[in-house]
């Protein structure tokens, strides 16, 4: 069986908790386990603070983030599909973004473990960002195998 | 986010609880540095992270950070308690190699 949810959000710090806690509430039906569930809320958490301090130049409410989930459910478990999308200035360097400890803005404490995390947690992941229009992060978890 | 010390045998121990995310670190920053600046001349420090529910790579950003705070001024810094979520991202950023975990 198929299930999907669609949420819309405000770039702004105070969501990435809500964020990370909404997909892990949808994520449930899958019966994931608790160390199932970490790894998601880390993962999403890491795109969406993505958005919020890389995509967006400026603070404020008009800035979006859209989440989409999907699951497909089996017998013992299933899949949970995340694409986490920004309208934001895309990436310049996708190559160099992805590398473990690469960041942008080294004094602002960023330890450029995001990527790495997001791919290291998650059972798929795949990264499209076009310049000046914004960035879709697409990550998969298989819960129960 | 939850912060407070305890300084005692010149122990400087932090502890922290609720959620650190890019977010709630903003304040958490503040309040450990005041905190590192005040106990300047402690012999160790301590980061008890036992009730640190969730952590994502801003806490990597924020523990190096208050490791080289504390290098300045000669401190060496530990963590004590962390559950498993934070410590799989802990573990996997090398983070222990600069402040060894203790019991």
């Amino acid at each position: 069986m198929e299930n999907y949810m669609k949420l819309e959000i405000a770039a702004l710090g105070e969501n990435e908790s809500f964020a990370r806690s909404a997909v892990a509430a949808f994520a449930l039906s899958l019966n994931p386990s608790f160390s199932d569930l970490s790894d998601i809320k880390t993962a999403v958490s890491e795109a969406v603070t993505n958005c919020i301090v890389h995509a967006y130049q400026t603070n404020g409410e008009e800035n979006k983030i859209l989440i989409v989930c999907r699951t497909q459910k089996r017998e013992n478990g299933g899949e949970l599909h995340i694409e986490i999308i920004d309208y934001g200035k895309g990436i310049d360097d996708v190559d160099e973004a992805l590398t473990p400890f690469f960041t942008t803005l080294p004094d602002d404490e960023r330890s450029g473990m995001g990527f790495t995390i997001m791919q290291t947690f998650m059972d798929g992941f795949s990264l499209h960002s076009k310049r000046g229009e914004g960035t879709r992060v697409s990550m998969t978890k298989s819960i129960g195998v | 986010m939850l912060f407070y010390t305890t300084h005692d045998s010149g122990v400087l121990k932090m502890v922290l609880q609720g959620e650190l995310d890019e977010h709630t670190a903003v304040e958490l920053r503040k309040q450990a540095d005041a905190a590192i600046d005040e106990f300047a001349s402690s012999n160790r420090a301590v980061l008890d992270l036992g009730g640190v529910s969730f952590m994502d790579s801003t806490g990597i950003g924020f523990l190096i950070g208050r490791y080289k705070k504390c290098k300045r001024y000669g401190i060496p810094l530990y963590i004590s308690k962390i559950n498993s979520q934070a410590d799989k991202i802990l573990s996997m950023s090398g983070v222990y190699t600069l402040i060894p975990k203790i019991n």
